[in-house]
């Protein structure tokens, strides 16, 4: 087999393991848990929508809400991957670029906060 | 990016810097003060607004310069830019304040929504690159889609904010396409290395520019691309269609300009002929659509579609005397435009504010003041001389005429015709009608504003000594696309 294939080889192992350990976990919860179904164990979720409903229902605007709020910080954490793993090569410009957009970020938050978008009730 | 080259951009982005900095501090303390202090964040964002225009105009270097890798530009052409802008956010800030507090919208948001706007307003005239263009674009859009329904409770507002903004994302959409065929086909986003690569123009490119065009054609209202203009002019508060009108024309305008004059001085054949077909639609629909209108805010929209489509005549030319004229052309109708909104912030009986045409009859023997303001301000509009409107239409033809375009000087001269009816309509009812029922005394800002731009619209824009200097600075401001 040639180099270029065997740089691939660890994600090869990964992969078989990761779906050896899939298989264990199944099939040991399907052979030593203690099984005691009912309607509201087996079905998909014990709360939020119903998983098989008419697409056009009525739903509450605060799930948007919570939503929208929530991208945004998960879209932080995906920007600041890539800037952690370059930190070190870029110096104080990389890092205060950083703590810049993240000032913004929490400009924002303190706002949503204060405005009560974060809470249920 | 070392220090030195970093405080020299941050110095040419200093009224940006400002005005983003300003916002965030605004809101932080709009929040923590609550609603009762929405009139103080107001004004405050006037006063950051105000400066921001000072400082493009006096503290960033004269000699302009790149910024930011050479994607944030500053020169003649966006300081002009950005001073005016300013100016008109600042006058439509201070037009909203009585209307605010009387229809129960006083929020600390308000001012610092607009404020942003004016920052994306102020990145698209400095923009020298695909994706700082398109940063601006959205950044103002933004703020402005949720201003447009700011007044949630209302239905037309709600109605209002949504059409702006699912036709907004789609004309996004059409610019960001456009945006990366252009960027795949010059292998940059970058308006000086677009300009190489355009030496050899491939059809890739000419497509990607059709698209940019278009969706920047959203952008100003021009027709075909005009469909959300009446809805959302009649939707929206008043004062925030005041902001609509004046300021982000401008600064889309300018944008066009310089992303078509820049990056494609090559393939100006092709784009002057899509600006050509655009500037006559416009025209045509904007004087026809608005003839039927009955809601002065929608026949304002249909004016403003019209008038886009003369502020493209001149850049159909494709000449230094073209975006003269361009500029020429928008300074006055920003002006005269915010003029005659603030007229019609002025329309309020004791039940609430009125929006119907015939609401303006009589108007000149209960305010004769105001009525002699708001038909200077039509006739300047109309182009009727010795105004400042006639000028700026005289200035837009004649480079169009200069390059041959015959056909579309003499098209937009009969459209003029035309649009000059439903103006003359409306001097008519203010002086020769009767009033039903008289209109309240007016917020004293909206007197000064109106007043303040029907003498900048005649006499002082057409007196020799504010003239003379006007025409040598803008033909300074166009001479940096060149």
């Amino acid at each position: 087999m040639n180099a270029f294939l065997l740089e691939y080889a660890p994600i090869l192992i990964f992969l078989g393991i990761a779906g050896g350990l899939g298989v264990l976990f199944l099939l040991a919860a399907h052979l030593i848990a203690p099984g005691d179904p009912d309607p509201e164990k087996v079905s998909t979720y014990e709360c939020g929508f119903n998983a098989f409903d008419d697409a056009r229902m009525k739903f509450d605007v605060r799930f948007y809400l919570v939503a929208i709020l929530f991208i945004i910080f998960d879209l932080e954490v995906a920007f600041l991957f890539p800037w952690a793993l370059r930190l070190g090569e870029g110096g104080a410009f990389v890092f205060w670029s950083m703590m810049v957009f993240l000032g913004v970020l929490t400009i924002g938050f303190i706002y949503e906060w204060k405005k009560g978008a974060l809470e249920w009730e | 990016m070392d220090v030195a080259t970093l405080t020299a951009s941050l110095q040419l982005a200093a009224p940006e810097v400002m005005l983003a900095v300003g916002a965030m501090a605004l809101l932080m303390f709009g929040v923590f003060a609550g609603d009762r202090a929405a009139m103080l964040v107001n004004a405050a964002a006037t006063l950051l607004v105000l400066a921001a225009g000072a400082a493009a105009l006096f503290y960033v270097p004269a000699d302009g310069g790149e910024a930011f890798s050479g994607s944030f530009v500053v020169d003649p052409l966006a300081t002009y830019a950005k001073v005016l802008i300013a100016a008109m956010a600042a006058a439509a800030l201070v037009l909203s304040s009585t209307y605010l507090q009387n229809e129960k919208l006083a929020k600390c948001e308000y001012p610092v929504l607009v404020v942003l706007a004016v920052l994306g307003m102020m990145m698209m005239v400095s923009s020298r690159d695909l994706i700082a263009l398109y940063i601006g674009i959205e950044l103002q859009s933004l703020a402005l889609y949720v201003l447009a329904a700011f007044n949630r409770d209302s239905l037309r507002a709600s109605e209002a904010g949504l059409k702006y903004f699912v036709l907004g994302a789609l004309s996004s959409g059409l610019l960001l396409y456009g945006a990366s065929l252009i960027y795949g086909f010059a292998g940059s986003t970058q308006f000086t290395e677009i300009a190489i690569a355009s030496g050899e123009p491939s059809i890739g490119l000419i497509f990607g520019l059709v698209f940019l065009l278009s969706g920047l054609a959203f952008k100003i209202s021009a027709a075909p691309f005009h469909m959300w203009t009446p809805d959302v002019y009649e939707g929206a508060p008043t004062p925030v269609t005041a902001l609509f009108a004046a300021a982000p024309k401008l600064a889309a305008i300018v944008l066009i300009a310089r992303t078509l004059f820049e990056p494609f001085p090559v393939l100006s054949d092709e784009w002057r002929q899509v600006l050509m077909a655009i500037s006559a639609l416009s025209m045509g629909v904007g004087a026809f659509g608005a003839l039927a209108q009955t809601n002065i805010k929608r026949l304002m929209a249909y004016s403003s579609i019209a008038n886009m489509g003369f502020a493209l005549v001149p850049l159909c030319a494709g000449t230094l005397k073209g975006v003269e004229g361009m500029l020429i052309y928008m300074t006055i109708y920003v002006v005269t435009t915010t003029g005659i909104f603030a007229c019609i912030l002025a329309m309020r009986r004791r039940e609430g504010m009125v929006e119907e045409i015939s609401d303006l009859a009589g108007l000149s023997k209960t305010h004769p003041g105001l009525a002699t303001a708001l038909t200077v301000l039509l006739f300047s509009i109309a182009g009727v001389p010795p105004l400042a409107g006639f000028f700026g239409k005289l200035y837009a033809f004649i480079p169009a005429i200069e390059a041959g375009l015959y056909w579309l000087a003499v098209f937009g001269f009969l459209m003029t015709v035309v649009a000059a009816f439903y103006y003359l309509r409306l001097i008519k009812l203010i002086w020769f009608d009767e009033a039903e029922q008289p209109l309240i005394a007016a917020p004293r800002e909206a007197n000064l504003i109106a007043a303040g731009s029907a003498l900048v619209v005649f006499p002082i824009l057409i007196l020799p000594f504010a003239a003379g200097p006007g025409l040598e600075l803008i033909s300074y401001a166009a001479g940096s696309l060149f």
